[in-house]
């Protein structure tokens, strides 16, 4: 198929950027958006221009690197998907696609569609873990019975893989459904619950500081996430929250 | 609890909980609105004691005014901050795909339902205030012996242009709480977004509650 | 006497490891203070290693291209960590986990090093569980399992089909709270283009930060390299695509042997390739061998009929399937080990029986694991007669919650859903056993420089069995290199602050700077890529599941010449001074292009088939095993170890022969 590529283009941080137009021809609907991207990027090296930056990693939808802004919509029309996983034939020959970058305040542009999202790792820093010393001398992993349910909701809150698309997809640019899932991993596990306090403390306190949006509770970026993150962890934090702060 | 209501999730629990009261609050007005349509005498009871029981008067409405005061201007407050957290927008942003047109705009919804609000004090709260604490008239009655309050609704309703009015603020109304009847049980943690039955009550409560409102309003208007 | 001193400590092999310990130096806690360590790569062996490293209080800086440590290619490890925990009460062990290493290695690893991993990975699961990683878990509350390959017991822990991604965020979450303490600091965005060596010990590195294009120093005491393995040198593999192998061939060059290149693990199930566009492999996991049974059609004319579409793999009876695996190795059946079952689909591919387009396909079917699931839930749920639509309906449900993520993975990609057709997959390379050579500190031949994980050689052998690598990079990481590094550290307790103002620093960055301005003002005609691609193909038809002298012979010369005509010819767009990922790919991709060279000189030299390394020339030729791989212990029992020279072709082979003192070397029979 033939397509007319709507692509960012920002040359650094501080470069005003705009949209510009590319041709792509011959792509094979078996294709992914990525590997198609590669056939814009070598089409433009062989014309002696600058392929375009683009994050991508593992191409398998769990490392979280891709990040883009497709057709209005983070990581593309497809659901349950990361871009790298996105294919071709969710397009059709002659499709106008536009393709920006995760925006938001809190994710800086770098260079064309590259993002910082390293908000996201101080969120992490703040209160992230269960501190335990990596002596490996704690206890027998089967000294803590968890109940099978606690351990399968927390594993569906740790799925998340950080790409951003909750925020990019929130009008608000809120980070909430990323810190929800990361606040709930622990919040549901026996170990993290000596912690739960201080921990939802300092990364909302954290998550505040970095610029990202209120949620209105629109939904948007459950829908988005390429890893189907639940709302209810955003409930869930609130809950944590407001009992936090009533115990301290 | 220092700080809670500076943070984030904490305004998200302020903005909540003034809805719950304000939700609270449009029932019992439906409902002493709604006698006006089977029994004048019942209204004009309810409306005089309302407007003249001291718990009411100095407590219930303070509260009342601040929770509206408070919902609108952290409703503006955030709104401003929600769109500084994005610096530059999307040439392309398919918020359909994702997301009601209701839950997008509640800002719009609720500035419809703010110029609605200086209407009905204009037509309401300030006479009442001027009757009853500058005139220090606080008998309720017209000068032939009735109760004025049944009186002076049937009156606001004669214009079509206000009933207009009237009925487009309630689909506003109708709109925002759509959105906001989950959302609020979702902002104090409730987890309303996945309860079904919560669900099915917050859009019941969505439609039917304006529309007897504009019931009421056509009611009137068509009778008199 | 070889310049190789393995160190491997004197004593029984049972206790080594404890004595070891028991007997090494400590540094004292407020001589950590004043000790620097710099780790490359954030995977579970380099996260792990950080932060442990900072817990025990010395100073540590992470180095990642990705932009943050979370984002390493451990992550995409699917299936599980094994650890001899034996909760299963089925006979595991740590000896057992030792045998069964060794023996799916091929003999060719190092005894003591693999008896100390299966030692130490129950602590790994004790760690990992109390750090928070939501493990799968039985309705009792405790630990589940499940089993993988080339082993008769089930010992292998899992989160769902993520487990690589939960342990990371695990080892993560570790360096977080070393983060937040200050102990750690990260250097995301970063690559390590060169070690700095003073007076020949490990001192610093030079690396590019890659959104501004600065190259920094950075001194320390010692150096970790854990910057996984170089699998992309095939172009087309399961690693990301940025994995790469510059930190390892950095170190290579300056004086860390390289050992064993050419062996290589080439997994059996991943999805097939689908064009000349394709960028990457995707991996379906191990764990769906539980299950999933492989097959190809028995006749040729079927096999004909289903590529041009007139049949369908349903449409075949069971008769008219032939379950190549479970008719070749009865006792493993389908989960013989990677190696075995990835030579198997070539050998019917090869035949000509590959059921795709591309004729190098086979199928993975879940139709009869849906059936017995379906009937054994009936069973449990007391329903009588169940009909067939039921059963399908029962069985599906359990199917789905095994491997629900991996199935739709897989309709994602090819568009066709695996409950109702059997999946196609055929092998693709996965994991580099081979890497830097290591002694038993995990030490390189470079004093103070280290590797662990994927990047050094030392616990595989010739082939790795399933979920071994999750358990031993965060071996190493959490449990070894601590140790190892503390007793090398104590002799720096005096060494102070390491300026890097000096010649050495001056001089590494200088040959860095050169070499990335000679990539930007090389005005070629031809992109990164198109030499990526060219080497993948001459490795993945010359060195890839089967190998001949001639065809090595050959894969060395092309290699090479390529290479001189990547030099000559190379593309890369824009300037030294901003984030280029072609810059970055050109880098890697010249490591790859002499790597590829030394690999296959490797595996030229070692005339025999050993796990992933099968030669030709032998087989066994009759008895039971005929067709069969066919080792040379006698000749070859030993890790090649290559020291560089100059060029690839003039490395010089280093032999550190094996000893089995534990195990009786036998032929590998999965029969």
């Amino acid at each position: 198929m033939n397509l007319t590529l709507k692509i960012w283009r920002q040359k650094g941080p501080k470069d005003k950027g705009s949209m510009v137009d590319y041709k792509v021809s011959d792509i094979s609907e078996h294709m992914s958006f990525l590997e198609m991207m590669d056939v814009l990027n070598e089409q433009l090296i062989n014309e002696g221009k600058e392929p375009v930056a683009f994050d991508h990693d593992c191409r398998e939808g769990i490392c979280g690197s891709c990040s883009m802004f497709i057709n209005g919509e983070a990581h593309g029309p497809d659901r349950g998907v990361t871009t790298c996983q996105l294919h071709m034939r969710m397009f059709k020959d002659g499709d106008v696609i536009t393709i920006e970058p995760f925006r938001a305040k809190a994710f800086p542009v770098i260079k064309d569609l590259v993002v910082d999202r390293s908000s996201f790792d101080r969120i992490q820093h703040a209160g992230g873990y269960i501190s335990v010393n990596t002596s490996g001398n704690t206890q027998d992993a089967n000294a803590i019975p968890i109940s099978k349910h606690a351990a399968d909701e927390a594993m569906d809150a740790a799925t998340c893989i950080g790409c951003g698309a909750c925020v990019a997809s929130c009008k608000n640019a809120s980070a909430m459904l990323f810190v929800g899932a990361k606040v709930s991993q622990y919040a549901l596990l026996p170990q993290g619950r000596i912690e739960a306090v201080d921990r939802v403390k300092n990364m909302v306190a954290q998550m505040d500081l970095e610029g990202f949006g209120n949620c209105t509770n629109t939904g948007a970026c459950e829908v988005e996430c390429p890893k189907g993150i639940s709302l209810e962890n955003i409930a869930r934090m609130n809950r944590e929250y407001l009992f936090a702060n009533i115990k301290d | 609890m220092s700080g809670f209501f500076k943070s984030s999730i904490g305004r998200k629990y302020a903005m909540a909980l003034s809805a719950f009261f304000l939700m609270i609050f449009l029932l019992q007005h439906f409902a002493i609105n709604i006698l006006s349509v089977f029994s004048p005498e019942a209204f004009n009871e309810a409306s005089h004691f309302m407007g003249t029981f001291w718990a009411v008067q100095y407590i219930l409405q303070p509260i009342l005014i601040f929770g509206v005061v408070y919902h609108f201007v952290m409703g503006f407050i955030l709104e401003a901050k929600n769109r500084s957290a994005r610096v530059k927008s999307y040439a392309r942003n398919n918020g359909g795909a994702n997301s009601s047109w209701m839950s997008r705009n509640m800002i719009y919804s609720g500035l419809a339902i703010l110029a609605f609000l200086i209407l009905h004090f204009i037509d309401f709260w300030i006479p009442e205030i001027n009757t009853k604490y500058i005139q220090g008239d606080m008998s309720g009655l017209l000068p032939d012996g009735d109760y004025r309050y049944y009186e002076e609704l049937t009156h606001k309703f004669v214009s079509p242009l206000r009933v207009g009015a009237y009925v487009i603020a309630f689909v506003f109304l109708s709109l925002h709480l759509m959105h906001g009847f989950s959302s609020a049980f979702q902002s104090v943690g409730a987890s309303s977004m996945r309860k079904e039955k919560l669900q099915t009550f917050g859009k019941a409560y969505a439609i039917l509650l304006p529309l007897g409102f504009i019931i009421i309003a056509l009611y009137h208007h068509f009778n008199h | 006497m070889s310049v190789l001193d393995s160190k491997v400590p004197k004593g029984p092999l049972k206790t080594k490891w404890t004595d070891y310990k028991d007997h090494i130096n400590l540094v004292n806690p407020a001589n950590k203070r004043n000790i620097d360590v710099i780790v490359v790569g954030t995977g579970l062996a380099g996260g792990s290693a950080a932060a442990t490293l900072a817990e025990l209080g010395y100073n540590v800086k992470t180095f990642c291209y990705q932009d943050s440590p979370r984002r390493a290619h451990s992550i995409a490890a699917q299936g599980g960590i094994n650890a001899a925990k034996n909760y299963q009460g089925d006979g595991d062990s740590v000896y057992r986990l030792f045998y069964d290493t060794i023996k799916g290695g091929d003999y060719r690893s190092r005894e003591a090093n693999v008896y100390r991993l299966a030692e130490v990975s129950a602590n790994i699961i004790d760690q990992c569980v109390a750090q928070g990683v939501p493990f799968a878990r039985d309705y009792g509350g405790l630990l589940d399992n499940r089993s993988f390959g080339g082993v008769l017991v089930s010992r292998t822990f899992y989160a769902k089909g993520q487990t690589g991604q939960q342990l990371l965020l695990g080892a993560y979450s570790a360096m977080n709270r070393q983060i937040a303490r200050g102990k750690i600091t990260p250097f995301n965005r970063h690559e390590m283009l060169d070690v700095v060596k003073v007076d020949g010990k490990a001192r610093g590195i030079i690396a590019r930060d890659l959104v501004t294009g600065k190259l920094e120093r950075h001194s320390a005491h010692a150096v970790v390299i854990a910057s996984g393995g170089y699998g992309n040198v095939y172009f087309l593999s399961t690693n990301a695509m940025g994995s790469n192998a510059t930190a390892a061939w950095k170190i290579h060059k300056k004086g860390a042997f390289f050992a064993n290149p050419c062996y290589t693990q080439i997994h059996p199930t991943c999805i097939p390739r689908s064009g000349d566009y394709q960028s990457k492999l995707t991996l379906m996991s191990e764990s769906l061998r539980n299950d999933g049974r492989i097959w190809v059609p028995k006749n040729i004319e079927d096999v004909k009929a289903i590529r041009e579409g007139r049949k369908k793999p349903t449409d075949l009876s069971e008769d008219e399937r032939d379950y190549y695996l479970e008719r070749r190795y009865p006792a493993f059946g389908n989960l013989v080990p990677r190696d075995v079952a990835s030579r198997a689909a070539k050998e019917r591919c090869d035949a000509g029986y590959g059921v795709n387009a591309t004729g190098e396909a086979v199928y993975l079917d879940f139709a009869s694991a849906i059936t017995r699931y379906g009937k054994e839930q009936a069973k449990i749920h007391g329903i009588s007669n169940p009909s067939d639509a039921k059963i399908y309906e029962l069985g599906k449900g359990i199917v789905e919650a095994k491997y629900g993520n991996l199935f739709q993975m897989y309709e994602k990609i090819v568009d066709e859903n695996p409950y109702e057709t059997p999946m196609m997959i055929y092998p693709a390379v996965h994991y580099t056993m081979g890497g830097i050579w290591v002694d038993y500190n995990l030490m390189t031949t470079i004093p103070g420089c280290y590797a662990i994980g994927e990047a050094n050689f030392s616990d595989h052998g010739a082939n790795r069995l399933g979920a071994s690598a999750l358990m031993q990079g965060l071996a190493d990481g959490y449990f070894v290199l601590p140790y190892t590094i503390g007793d090398y550290l104590s002799h720096e307790i005096r060494t102070g602050k390491i300026p890097t103002d000096t010649p050495e620093f001056e001089e590494a960055e200088k040959s860095v700077k050169d070499r990335i301005d000679f990539f930007i003002n090389n005005k070629g005609t031809h992109s990164v890529d198109y030499y990526h691609k060219k080497l993948g193909n001459i490795m993945w038809n010359k060195c890839g599941m089967s190998r001949n002298a001639e065809g090595l012979k050959e894969a060395a010369e092309e290699i090479k010449a390529l290479r001189e005509d990547f030099y000559k010819n190379v593309s890369v767009p824009g300037s030294a001074d901003e984030l280029n990922s072609e810059l970055e790919k050109a880098g890697r991709v010249a490591d790859f292009l002499e790597l590829g060279e030394l690999f296959a000189k490797d595996a030229l030299v070692r005339e025999e088939s050993c796990g992933g390394h099968f030669r030709e020339e032998s087989v066994e030729e009759d008895g039971e095993q005929k067709g069969e791989a066919k080792r040379n212990d006698a000749e070859y029992a030993f890790v090649s170890a290559w020291e560089y020279k100059g060029e690839p072709s003039e490395a010089i082979l280093h032999k550190e022969q094996l000893e089995f003192k534990e195990i009786e070397l036998k032929q590998r029979s999965y029969k």
